[in-house]
């Protein structure tokens, strides 16, 4: 009877399995479509040159160059505003605080806000209220808004990690507040920081919804952040929604965008080791 | 821990101004949440006081430009194609963090989560495209014309499965080692340790995870854009062609004015409200987690 019951399967190890296996597949399905599909439309000139013909021709570069400054200005804003509250919330507030606890409650309810709707806030605000129009610069204001509570959240954990001894030795030595967030809690928490910023660039370049009424449709090259700028993935669904014929640069389009993805989380954990290593032999 | 905060030090002139930098920084990002709030409703205005709530869900159809309002099929449209995401993602996310948790060889364990959080890691316009070019001509094989609700739900189950398996992951990982020591001893199997032991022990953390699912199934736009095919009708099937409220704003944003641009924002505002329920919630069942 135990040799019987050793060789059956369970139907729960069945089900198990069969859910690991089957979500495997898929992934496998979508990843091998769009790299069987992308690769052979990828070259170096179809980075390099403007697309033509509606994109169904040519290539993505004044694409890839909006996309990369639209990830500039969110980072120029986000990063400082998310470094400066993370501060705040971990080393200068209490968890009883109730400016602490607003702010978090606030931070809570962006994280969950709909990426449209960051879209619709874009509009009103950025492009028509300040009157930046459809621009790199409002799409890149309103990804700022939307990567905040991301970046936020790990750069606070980032500064919790710190050990306590730190912030005890700096008060010993009578160093200044100020001193010691510079020399030793900022370089002592850059891995969170780090990794809060990549999760933040990896949310960046995959947005869409936040984008379209933002930052616009205009495939040409951008000449100033006034200017209005495609992002990669807007070429994307434009390309396979609105133009017929445009699946095959689509494809090309996706397996950049996932390129990018995934050479920005390596980077990340290469990062993150780097430091570590750093801190660990110092 | 903050030492920050000892009063009875007077701290020097320059971490005074660090405070009130600071300070104001914090405003700041709190204070999006609210800027983003008024906007929705001072753009909502307009069509609120000049048509009023009930024509939203009393009014014949969805014709903005002829004065027309009705956003019950849209609200249908997302309603239903987040049940139904939900409903298949729900036992494939938990089935997934317990194969990887209680089931998986650790080899494969590892490849297994690595492979969650790609998945977690793909772009929304990636799924849609995807879908739109595989998924949909399947469909339509099956039964014409393929844009259907059951694109959409397949396509979102996708989306939130990660999702999902990540929260009920985090969750069984901080199930006591005596739970299963206990139940070891008392000679029960794993899967009867499982359903018994393990699942009662961490349902609010996976009910947390099916409420971030719904919220990003709720808001999610492109992707649904892409495979729903966007007719605005209630579905009798899910073959049918839906239309959900983000997709509505992503395809009349672009030429809507006036009462039309308004209505618009209503929509928004509605999903705004929905993820504040849904935020409050999961926080009512964290909160009864610690104290109940």
């Amino acid at each position: 009877m135990g040799e019987k019951s050793k060789n059956q399967i369970s139907l729960p190890t069945f089900i198990v399995w069969a859910i690991a296996l089957s979500v495997t597949a898929v992934f496998c399905w979508i990843l091998g479509d769009i790299l069987w599909h992308g690769v052979g439309q990828l070259s170096w000139e179809f980075l390099t040159t403007e697309p033509r013909n509606a994109g169904r021709e040519g290539g993505i570069a004044p694409i890839l160059i909006s996309t990369c400054l639209i990830l500039a200005v969110c980072l120029a804003v986000s990063l400082p505003l998310s470094v400066g509250t993370a501060v705040l919330l971990a080393e200068f507030t209490t968890t009883e605080s109730r400016f602490g606890r607003l702010v978090r409650r606030s931070l809570d309810v962006l994280a969950g806000v709909p990426s449209i709707v960051f879209g619709l806030f874009g509009n009103a605000f950025f492009s028509i209220k300040l009157g930046l129009g459809f621009s790199i610069l409002s799409g890149g204001l309103t990804l700022a808004c939307m990567v905040l509570p991301i970046l936020i959240r790990s750069a606070e954990e980032g500064f919790r990690a710190v050990p306590t001894e730190y912030r005890l030795g700096a008060a010993a030595l009578g160093l200044s507040r100020t001193t010691t967030l510079w020399k030793l809690l900022l370089p002592a928490a850059t891995p969170g920081l780090v990794v809060g910023l990549v999760l933040g660039i990896g949310r960046a370049i995959a947005e869409t919804a936040a984008l379209i009424f933002t930052s616009g449709y205009v495939d040409r090259m951008p000449e100033s952040l006034l200017d209005s700028g495609r992002s990669l993935s807007i070429h994307i669904f434009d390309l396979s929604m609105n133009v017929a014929g445009g699946d095959a640069n689509a494809y090309a389009s996706a397996l950049v965008l996932l390129i990018l993805l995934l050479l920005v989380n390596g980077m990340a954990t290469w990062i993150a080791q780097f430091w570590l290593a750093r801190r660990i032999k110092s | 821990m903050t030492l920050f905060n000892n009063k009875n030090l007077s701290p020097s002139q320059s971490d005074l101004v660090l405070l009130w930098i600071l300070r104001g920084f914090a405003l700041l990002t709190g204070i999006i949440v609210v800027l983003i709030t008024a906007f929705l409703l001072l753009e909502a205005l307009p069509v609120l006081q000049q048509v009023g709530w009930l024509r939203f869900v009393s009014d014949p159809s969805w014709h903005p430009v002829q004065g027309f309002y009705n956003l019950m099929p849209m609200l249908w449209g997302s309603l239903l194609v987040t049940l139904g995401a939900v409903i298949l993602a729900a036992p494939l996310g938990i089935g997934s963090a317990i194969f990887c948790q209680y089931y998986a060889p650790p080899f494969f364990s590892g490849f297994y989560r690595q492979l969650i959080n790609l998945l977690a890691g793909i772009p929304s316009v990636v799924y849609g495209f995807w879908g739109l070019v595989v998924l949909v001509p399947l469909i339509g094989k099956l039964q014409p014309p393929g844009t259907s609700l059951l694109a959409g739900i397949a396509i979102l189950t996708l989306m939130i499965l990660p999702t999902i398996a990540l929260t009920a992951e985090a969750s069984f990982s901080e199930v006591p080692t005596e739970y299963f020591q206990g139940a070891a001893a008392l000679g029960i199997s794993r899967w009867a340790t499982i359903r018994s032991v393990v699942l009662p022990a961490t349902k609010s953390g996976l009910f947390t995870g099916l409420i971030l699912g719904t919220g990003r199934a709720i808001g999610e736009t492109m992707a649904v854009l892409m495979v729903c095919g966007n007719v605005v009708q209630t579905p009798t099937s899910i073959f049918d062609p839906i239309r959900t409220l983000t997709a509505n704003i992503a395809l009349e944003m672009a030429y809507a004015t006036g009462n039309h641009r308004s209505a618009l924002f209503v929509s928004g505002l509605l999903l705004m409200v929905a993820i504040a329920i849904l935020v409050a919630v999961a926080e009512g069942m964290s909160r009864r987690n610690i104290y109940g």
